[in-house]
């Protein structure tokens, strides 16, 4: 018990949640536009893969670390179109085209890295995002270490978040983002163009899940591999029908599944050799399930999400 | 007066093999309202989708106040002053009436939508033509009249000078339709110029300056309402003098299905309360009563899809536990549902499929689906049923809302089935296809299908059923036959007048 306490008062800990998060914020909120739309995008493994290539290889090649960022997203923005065009103009299957577009964006940014940067023993590294001290914040007792020790890419993150959340509740249109994705046709009908709309949210959402991919590589750690995203992308989509499709729930949702994987971690070497490891790698993902089942329930799933729409059809 | 707000200039529009609308020219004078009328399938939805900018035109123009619009652009239609109230409500359910009515009325790229000023407006607008919402509701809690009332504030709140309505009536109670109509004569009066479609004969002659019929696509007739008549629009329509058969005389069968204080409870709330009806082979049971009073629950218990939480139900002299869907279907019962795109069809697949839905252990082979055989048992129900409009491996969805109808029709009375419910079977049918619904009704009550007919419209009931049932908050009053019902006495019946004459009988 007392092991628990003590795990849950490390600033170490909460500076990991935060950490940990970035990532999953930023895959969350591009997913969930993406699907306020209309348009599931099962493409954000790869694209986050992709990003986290791309942008590191940027920066391993003279960019800054900001340009890094920058080509992440342009990235994913590419392959954002790509899934666009496959879903929106030529309407097939979201599933398929997404899952192809996983499969054929980790698969691409392997052959991409393998091709530019020479084989050597130990993977190749760049200087990452240092962590910046907002206003002196940081040497707050406990708070400074938990809170303010974070690199600028996590406070962008949350900072998105937010923005986010206003944009789709409060801006024209965000309004015509969310009539796409409940009914096309009636979007069409206030003369909207729903393909427009639909193009735009994917393409941005993508572009906010390569950045996430980046942060991998350009903050978290420092060299890119190609296994890296371990199924963050998957985390995402879970956590936005977690979210009820609202990004403010979105961060916490995110922040949430991020407390779980930094105290099992903790937990992990507390509990060494009395419970195989194993046991608490699954914890957050049993935890997420438990939660998700609770929120999923209530959700209001985009009525017109998954349904491709054709002009002049009905 | 100045020239006309609208013109329809020689408009063509093919759909692959199908002339959906071919060199219609029709024009709209200021305050002016016309009726377009048509069978099923004649093209008048295509038409106006047409002037919405929904579909480009394969030929033909349209102008709106002397301007040409560009064709399929909804947008420059709005602008020009032209809203669309749709034959299947373009809404979003989980969006609340205000962001209904605001989407794509402001600037994409404004910072901040102005919620306080549209709101405003709104409730301007709807005290000046008497359109009552509650802007902060959500739409999809709404009844369908005042969702409908949203469509219309839509197309107001875009400051239209023209507003069409596509079949208005088709879902409304008669009590909202006729309150619809005086609000859209108020509009004419106030300067608008309407044009709406409709089946219903009475309405059209209520209300409309000018009727314009189409059938197969063509113009064929334009009357003065002064000039004309119920009989000749009926004829002008179909092509032909159409008459409604009325059931002739028989005697019932035994009895095949029997409630005894059936009740049944769905989200805490007693939506059937403790009736009693009994339905005999051969025979037709009419339901009576306003909409929304547990007409929907009595459909979906004897359609499997809600449970009695009290009282039994006897099917086929057997004391049934609860009903399933898959019984009902096993059991023989037909169901022509109320709501047709949600529990009638699947748009998104072919007509041959789902005409077999139901069947599929008749139509598999070794396992697989009979192809071949379920499109000539659908080529059979468009042949039989005349449902216009597509081949059997054609997608629902494109069928018109009438053909849709009489797909559905047919696939549960090609085979006449033993027990039949059929919830408003002639909701958005034309004249001709109401006829052709309750011949088909009145043949499989000769064939000994036993029917229970719940409708809204007093003459068809009267028109088909044998004895009559009045449905008041989840009550059934006890049943009347038909000999004995007139106008005013069903319409005791349904503003309940049965429970106080009990409360004297028992004083
Ligand atoms: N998008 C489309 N694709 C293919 N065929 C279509 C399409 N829209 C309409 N049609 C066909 O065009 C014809 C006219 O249809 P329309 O919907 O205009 O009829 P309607 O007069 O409104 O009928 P109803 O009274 O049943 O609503 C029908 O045969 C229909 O099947
Ligand atoms: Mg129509």
């Amino acid at each position: 018990m007392n092991a628990l306490i003590d795990i849950l008062a490390s600033a170490g800990l909460w500076a990991a949640v935060l950490r940990i998060a970035t990532p999953l914020i930023l895959g969350t909120l591009g997913a969930l536009l993406s699907e306020r739309s209309g348009v599931l995008n099962l493409g954000i493994e790869g694209i986050m893969t992709f990003g986290a290539m791309i942008g590191w290889l940027a920066v391993y090649n003279g960019a800054d670390l900001w340009t890094g960022l920058l080509i992440a997203a342009l990235g994913g923005a590419v392959f954002g179109f790509l899934h666009s065009v496959l879903t929106v103009t030529l309407g097939l299957s979201q599933h398929v085209s997404g899952l192809g577009v996983t499969l054929f964006a980790s698969s691409f940014a392997y052959y991409v890295f393998r091709l530019m940067v020479p084989v050597t023993g130990t993977p190749p590294t760049i200087e990452p995002f240092k962590p910046i001290d907002i206003l002196g914040l940081s040497s707050l007792p406990f708070l400074g270490p938990a809170f303010f020790t974070q690199t600028a890419p996590t406070y962008v993150a949350i900072v998105l978040a937010v923005v986010l959340a206003y944009l789709i509740s409060r801006t024209p249109i965000g309004l015509a983002i969310r009539m796409t994705g409940e009914n096309p046709h009636a979007a069409e009908a206030q003369g909207i163009n729903p393909m427009a709309i639909r193009y735009g949210a994917v393409i941005a959402g993508s572009a906010l899940m390569g950045v996430g991919g980046a942060f991998l590589t350009l903050s978290a750690f420092n060299s890119f591999f190609p296994t890296m995203v371990q199924g963050r992308g998957w985390i995402c989509i879970a956590l936005v029908v977690f979210a009820s499709w609202r990004p403010e729930r979105a961060l916490f949702g995110a922040l949430l599944f991020a407390f779980f994987d930094a105290f099992q971690l903790r937990l992990q070497t507390v509990l060494s050799g009395v419970v195989p490891y194993q046991i608490f790698l699954m914890i957050p993902y049993l935890l997420s399930i438990a939660a998700l089942a609770a929120m999923a329930r209530r959700a209001r799933v985009p009525q017109a999400l998954m349904q491709p729409y054709r002009r002049g059809e009905r | 007066m100045t020239g006309p707000v609208l013109e329809l200039d020689r408009i063509s529009k093919q759909f692959g093999d199908n002339l959906a609308n071919h060199d219609i020219s029709l024009n709209l004078a200021k305050g002016e309202i016309v009726a377009l009328l048509g069978e099923n399938g004649a093209g008048k939805t295509t038409l106006m989708s047409i002037l919405f900018g929904h579909y480009m035109p394969d030929s033909g123009k349209v102008t709106v106040m002397g301007r040409e619009l560009p064709p399929g652009k909804p947008r420059a239609a709005i602008r020009a002053g032209v809203g669309m109230v749709h034959q299947h409500f373009s809404l979003a359910p989980n969006l609340t009436v205000l962001e209904n009515v605001m989407t794509g009325t402001e600037s994409l790229w404004l910072p901040a939508s102005n919620a306080a000023a549209g709101r405003k407006k709104l409730l301007e607008i709807s005290e000046r033509f008497g359109l009552k919402v509650d802007p902060d509701a959500r739409l999809g809690d709404l009844s369908v009249g005042e969702q409908q009332r949203v469509e219309i504030l839509k197309a107001l709140y875009n400051d239209a000078r023209i507003l069409v309505l596509d079949e208005p009536t088709a879902v409304l109670t008669r009590i909202e339709a006729d309150k619809l109509f005086s609000t859209l004569k108020d509009m004419a009066r106030q300067g608008l110029s309407l044009i709406f479609i409709s089946h219903k004969l009475d309405e059209v002659m209520a209300t409309a300056d000018r009727i314009v019929v189409l059938r197969g696509g063509k113009l064929v007739a334009e009357r003065k309402r002064e000039e004309t008549s119920k009989a000749e629009l009926a004829e002008l329509m179909v092509g032909r003098a159409v008459k409604r058969p009325v059931r002739d005389a028989s005697t019932p069968g035994e009895v095949v299905l029997e409630a005894i204080g059936v009740t049944v409870r769905t989200g805490g709330v007693d939506r059937l309360k403790s009736v009693d009806f009994r339905l005999r082979a051969g025979e037709v049971l009419g339901i009576i009563g306003v909409s929304g009073n547990g007409q929907a629950t009595l459909a979906q218990l004897l359609s499997g899809t809600a449970q009695r939480s009290a009282g039994s139900l006897v099917l086929f002299g057997e004391e049934t536990a609860d009903l399933t869907v898959a019984d009902a279907v096993t059991s023989g019962i037909g169901r022509i549902p109320e709501d047709r795109n949600r529990e009638g069809v699947i748009g998104e697949m072919t007509i041959w499929e789902n005409a077999i839905l139901e069947r599929l252990s008749r139509f598999s082979r070794l396992g697989l689906v009979d192809r071949k055989a379920g499109v000539a048992f659908a080529a059979r129900i468009i042949q039989a049923f005349d449902v216009r409009g597509g081949s059997p491996t054609s997608r629902v969805r494109l069928l018109s809302g009438g053909n849709m109808q009489k797909l559905i029709l047919g696939r549960n009375l090609i085979e006449p089935p033993r027990i039949l419910l059929a919830a408003q079977p002639a909701r958005g049918l034309d004249e001709g296809a109401v006829a052709a619904v309750h011949q088909r009704i009145l043949e499989a009550r000769r064939a000994g299908t036993a029917i229970l007919l719940i409708s809204e419209d007093l003459d068809e009931v009267m028109a088909l059923a044998d004895r009559i049932q009045a449905i008041v908050g989840g009550r059934l009053s006890p049943s009347l036959d038909a000999e004995d019902a007139d106008a005013r006495s069903l319409g005791l019946m349904m503003a309940g007048e049965w429970e106080e004459r009990e409360v004297v009988d028992a004083v």
